[in-house]
């Protein structure tokens, strides 16, 4: 990697109450990657997001986001700069229409450090990525299914123009139409150049989307490597992720 | 005979049929599974079963009585467990009372206002724990347990009223694969030892291809097919409104074209 | 009564509606973002009519006046984001009640410094500049003023209402209402936000409390009275719809008019006098409202709210350590007699103590194991000291059967009043219960035949040998006694594990066949009849009982001694109660500004154990315990 990586996490610790969850986790995600954490329920992999996001009080160690450690700021400053976060169960405003979602997550276009335009994104843009929600500009999230809501909930974290967005569990829950659909539209976003960092337990849905993985047991990393050499060692298939 | 005969269950939610003129039967010792897209209505169909929600119209025959509109307690009291797709367990309490909350219940002891309950059917309660691998968790407090083991004590509570049908709305959501397996496999010997019937949703194929008898499918609120899992797998209507090419779970890799 | 004078009441409730229009929508508005209970609200409006009546008289003119309004509600904004920037940030992650506990102590503060600053005399403003005349309706002479609050109560709402549906400020507000982290994570400054929407709906509390300065006079009293009308248009209306908030005033204004205008009534058999309804009547729309529909007019039920308390450890009999010391502490009560003869007034202080831990340990029943969130307490209080009062002052009953007759009074009530407490939850059944208690005090106030009226009733006296300090301290200490350690069996029995499931999980202690509105509705009136006995040893201790000392306070009371002592703890109740009643006997006795002492000492505790003291200090142990 001959540029920085666009997310370094080195030495993150988090606990809940008395209780420590993750264990000194070092990371990256570089630019344009898609990088995959997997592991059982249970293993860090929401937290690890949760932490990067300063979603979790208790935490230590530093993540660096384009550059600037971003590990003292608060939630609203670290999606300020640039990194979006789409939480696992969804949060969609359920008394707001979807243009309206859409518009809570609207931030001002970036670029990158090296002066490149980051991707931008307006909801007809949005629209064609998601026709389903093309089709109901006005309607109450709490009245989408959950498929849809699925897919509002990535498109309003796009709305803020993001350089990089943290995917909690995006097949978890929905039916496998729609994490097909999911799939294909983390394909699509990589080629705008968007990095991505997934919470994944599916190996089918990682490995149609991810570069590199990093596999989480009990708040550590056991084994990190691309997503080929992930599918070839059954091993590691065995004793993290049992298919 | 059926264990369970849904007939022509309706529900609106502002004008939305949510579930449309639904009928199925569960036999007696069936394991069957509910499918279908999110939104299809199996929630709503599934919360009228367990008395959660009234249904407009139709019948829910539980042993030929009509159940439809009781309250969740009394569709308990005559014989139906149930486990909750977020495990519902009493967090202040240590496993082996929560299990004793529910055989206190079904022994109507609950409005005891003297005699310590710490002490009363214990030992079923420990039993119970037994049969579903938790005995050593038994005095520790619930809350503190991991996911996939408050899943098993709601499987020992949803057992605790030797129910004869028992309803599980997505039993292994948000378990990873191993633990999917284990507890399904674990609940199939359960009800197979004792002639429970299972009604189920889920969205692992992996698990409802393996293990469930029978599969119906519902979709936009209305039951679009009923068959075993060959048969499930090759309806191209299933294919398109749920699977999709099938590349996101295992045992459908192939499935499709 | 005409046709004519009965619209002309309609208009008259109109006017009144657009004032509580104003104290609710605030409010509302604050919790539904912040998820604050502010009952400092009141307070708020309370200052607006002193802050004008000060504009109007001593600058004058419609400089002072209307100008006086228009900065009074700047003022009074400021002192919002004050509040919310220097106290409230601090404690968004605390519990829901120590929230309440805050905003509460707020309002003690803001009472003695209104005290310190104007003085105790009501004070009446000027007519308005340029509407002091009359407009002839129906007939009779409506007031110009009564007129110009009539359509801007419905002017503010349709500027709120299209700020809220259609600037992205109001989207923000809506998205925050339901998920604040979600909105914060998404890049958007929380702090600010919730500082603006704190700030707003302090600026419509104080502009409401300022339009009332050619209406009513200034005085103390509001701050309550003021957040009691509120809560109870903000629960009408439906919590977070501030059209349900107009829609509420409007109604509850509307049959108070009625009421006004019905007057004495002769049925024949009995006369009603339906004007001295008013005080409760908003109360009864409200219960009716409830019952039928359980979040309000406009309301929705509420997501489950992301829920920051821990949860609680399983409950356990007593340790040996803990049944030596209880052993302890009453031994040396017990001897607390052979100490009095120095000091007399430690037998009062005993037996203020012993009382306050019956109240505080059946309102613990219910709020700890139970999760019912009474503000109300109070009622069943009095209730029993009515109840047994009353009983001596008309039937001339001995004491004893004045003792007996106050918990199966309270429990009456409580099994009346909990019917319809217990098919609500969290912030409505608190209102609910809260609306409860001031109709049983409305009651005593109003029923002046029977009940004596705001005097209350004087001359309980216990007979001897119970007329001696220490005999009837020793009574009281055996009854406490009995009643704390009959709940605790309680708790300990299946009945107590059952209050415990329906509160730990609802959907999963009815899928198990427990009646969960059953149990918590026995449980509250169990709870009840036990805090009727407190009001009984009250009456004859004091050898009176009066309104006040059955009003709202001493629901707070309750409140603050639980979770003072710690609610997850079956002795916290005990211990609060101790320490509260003796800070409350010795500290406050000292000073004229007892509220605001209280105040800053709740607002302390507060902020330094947010688990309670006892939680505070089974913490230090527990830490100790494990490495």
């Amino acid at each position: 990697m001959s540029l920085k990586p666009m997310l370094a996490v080195e030495s993150l610790s988090a606990w809940y109450g008395a209780a420590r969850i993750l264990y000194d986790l070092n990371f990256h995600v570089a630019r344009g990657e898609v990088v995959a954490l997997m592991g059982r329920n249970g293993a860090g992999k929401s937290t690890t997001l949760k932490a990067i996001m300063g979603l979790i009080a208790q935490r230590q160690g530093s993540v660096h986001f384009n550059g600037e450690d971003v590990s003292r700021l608060k939630p609203f400053e670290i999606a300020r700069r640039g990194l979006g976060f789409t939480p696992e169960d969804r949060r969609i405003f359920v008394d707001l229409t979807v243009m309206e979602n859409l518009d809570i997550g609207r931030q001002p276009p970036r670029t990158f450090p090296d002066g490149a335009a980051a991707p931008s994104w307006t909801p007809e843009k949005l629209f064609t990525l998601f026709p389903n929600l093309a089709e109901m500009p006005n309607r109450l999230g709490g009245r989408m299914s959950g498929g849809e809501q699925q897919m509002l909930t990535v498109a309003r974290t796009l709305m803020g123009n993001p350089l990089l967005v943290l995917l909690d569990e995006p097949s978890e829950g929905v039916a496998p139409l729609i994490v097909e659909q999911m799939a294909n539209t983390i394909v699509e976003l990589k080629k705008e150049g968007l990095s991505i960092l997934l919470s994944e337990q599916n190996i089918h849905f990682a490995r149609l989307v991810s570069d590199r993985v990093y596999v989480l047991e009990k708040g550590q990393i056991h084994w990190h490597g691309t997503m080929a050499q992930l599918d070839t060692n059954q091993d590691v298939q065995r004793a993290y992720l049992t298919v | 005979m059926s264990v369970l005969a849904v007939k022509s269950l309706s529900k609106s939610f502002g004008g939305v049929h949510a579930v449309n003129q639904v009928s199925f039967t569960v036999a007696r010792g069936e394991f069957l599974a509910l499918i279908g897209p999110n939104g299809a209505g199996k929630s709503t169909c599934f919360n009228m079963i367990n008395g959660q929600l009234a249904p407009d119209s139709g019948e829910i025959l539980f042993e030929d009585k009509n159940i439809a509109g009781l309250a969740p307690r009394d569709i308990w009291r005559l014989g139906v467990g149930r486990t909750f797709q977020v495990a519902a367990t009493f967090g202040s309490m240590t496993v082996v009372e929560n299990v004793q909350m529910a055989l206190i219940s079904h022994g109507r002891e609950t409005y005891g206002l003297w005699r310590p309950a710490a002490s009363l059917h214990r030992e079923r309660a420990i039993d119970l724990l037994a049969q579903v691998g938790m005995r050593e968790a038994a005095d520790r407090p619930s809350r503190e347990l991991a996911y996939g083991d408050v899943k098993r004590i709601e499987l020992a509570i949803a057992l605790a009223n030797e129910p004869r049908l028992l309803l599980m709305d997505e039993p292994t959501a948000g378990m990873a694969p191993r633990e999917r397996n284990d507890l399904i496999k674990l609940v199939k010997q359960l009800v197979v030892e004792r002639g429970i019937s299972v009604l189920f949703t889920e969205h692992s194929m992996d698990v409802v291809f393996a293990y469930a008898d029978r599969i119906i499918v519902l979709a936009r609120g209305r039951l679009i097919a009923d068959g075993d899992a060959a048969a499930i797998r090759e309806n191209p209507q299933v294919q398109e409104v749920y699977f999709g090419t099938g590349k996101t779970f295992a045992h459908a890799q192939g499935a499709a074209p | 009564m005409t046709l004519s004078a009965f619209l002309f009441q309609a208009l008259n409730g109109l006017a009144s509606a657009s004032g509580l229009f104003f104290i609710a929508v605030g409010l509302s508005l604050i919790f539904g973002v912040t998820r604050i209970i502010n009952i400092a609200h009141g307070s708020l409006y309370m200052l607006g009519t002193y802050i004008a009546y000060s504009f109007a008289t001593r600058i004058g003119g419609g400089l002072g006046f209307w100008g006086g309004i228009v900065a009074t509600a700047l003022i009074v904004c400021v002192l919002g984001a004050l509040i919310e920037i220097l106290l409230l940030r601090r404690i968004y992650r605390a519990p829901e009640l120590f929230q309440l506990l805050a905003t509460f102590a707020l309002v003690l503060v803001i009472n003695d410094a209104t005290l310190w600053l104007w003085g105790s005399e009501d004070l009446l403003g000027p007519r308005a500049p340029g509407l002091r005349g009359a407009v002839e309706i129906f007939g009779r002479q409506l007031p110009s003023y009564d007129l110009f609050l009539i359509v801007i109560g419905p002017a503010v709402l349709l500027v709120l209402h299209f700020a809220l549906a259609k600037t992205r400020f109001g989207r923000l507000v809506r998205a925050a209402t339901q998920d604040r982290e979600m909105v914060g994570a998404l890049g958007v400054n929380q702090a600010i936000l919730f500082t603006s929407v704190f700030a707003l709906g302090a600026a419509l509390a104080g502009l409401g409390g300022a339009l009332q300065v050619a209406r009513e006079p200034a005085t103390l009293a509001t701050d309550l009275i003021a957040i009691g009308d509120a809560f109870v248009v903000v629960v009408v209306g439906g919590m977070g719809s501030i059209t349900g908030a107009y829609l509420a005033a409007v109604i509850i204004a509307e049959v108070k008019a009625l009421c006004i205008a019905i007057g004495v009534v002769d049925f024949g058999f009995i006369t009603v006098n339906f004007s001295k309804l008013t005080l409760v009547a908003e109360f009864l729309v409200m219960a009716g409202v409830l019952i039928a529909r359980p979040y309000g007019l406009l309301g929705r039920p509420q997501g489950a709210v992301r829920s920051v308390a821990e949860a609680e450890d399983p409950i356990r009999p007593a340790a040996p350590g803990l049944k030596a010391l209880a052993v302890a502490v009453l031994a040396l009560l017990m001897g607390l007699p052979l100490l009095a003869q120095a000091s007399p007034y430690l037998l009062v202080l005993g037996i203020d103590v012993l009382i306050a831990v019956i109240f505080a340990t059946s309102l613990h029943f219910i709020m700890g194991p139970g999760g019912m969130h009474s503000f109300g307490h109070a009622a069943y209080f009095g209730l029993g000291a009515y109840g047994a009062a009353l009983m001596v002052k008309w039937l001339a009953v001995p004491m004893g059967l004045g003792l007996v007759a106050a918990p199966l009074i309270a429990l009456a009530g409580a099994l009346l009043f909990g019917w319809f407490a217990v098919r609500l939850s969290g912030v409505y059944l608190a209102m609910l219960t809260l609306a409860f208690a001031q109709i049983v005090w409305a009651a005593m106030f109003q029923w002046e035949g029977f009940t004596g009226g705001s005097n209350g009733v004087i001359g309980v006296w216990p007979p001897p040998p119970f007329n001696s300090a220490a005999v009837y301290y020793l009574l009281t200490l055996a009854i406490a006694v009995i009643a704390v350690l009959l709940l605790r069996r309680f708790l300990f029995a299946p009945f107590g594990y059952a209050m415990r499931a329906g509160r730990d999980s609802p959907l999963r202690a009815e899928a198990i066949g427990i009646d969960v509105k059953r149990v918590h509705w026995l449980a509250f009136a169990i709870a009840g009849g036990i805090c009727g006995i407190a009001g009984g040893l009250f009456a004859f201790a004091k050898g009176s009982i009066s309104p006040e000392t059955i009003h709202v306070g001493r629901s707070i009371d309750g409140l603050v001694m639980v979770l003072l002592g710690g609610i997850q703890t079956l002795t916290g109740p005990i211990v609060g109660a101790s320490v509260f009643a003796t800070l409350q006997d010795t500290v406050m006795r000292q000073t004229e500004y007892w509220r605001a002492l209280l105040g800053l000492i709740i607002l302390l505790l507060v902020l330094a154990f947010p688990q309670g003291i006892v939680g505070a200090v089974a913490q230090i142990f527990g830490r100790r315990r494990s490495p």
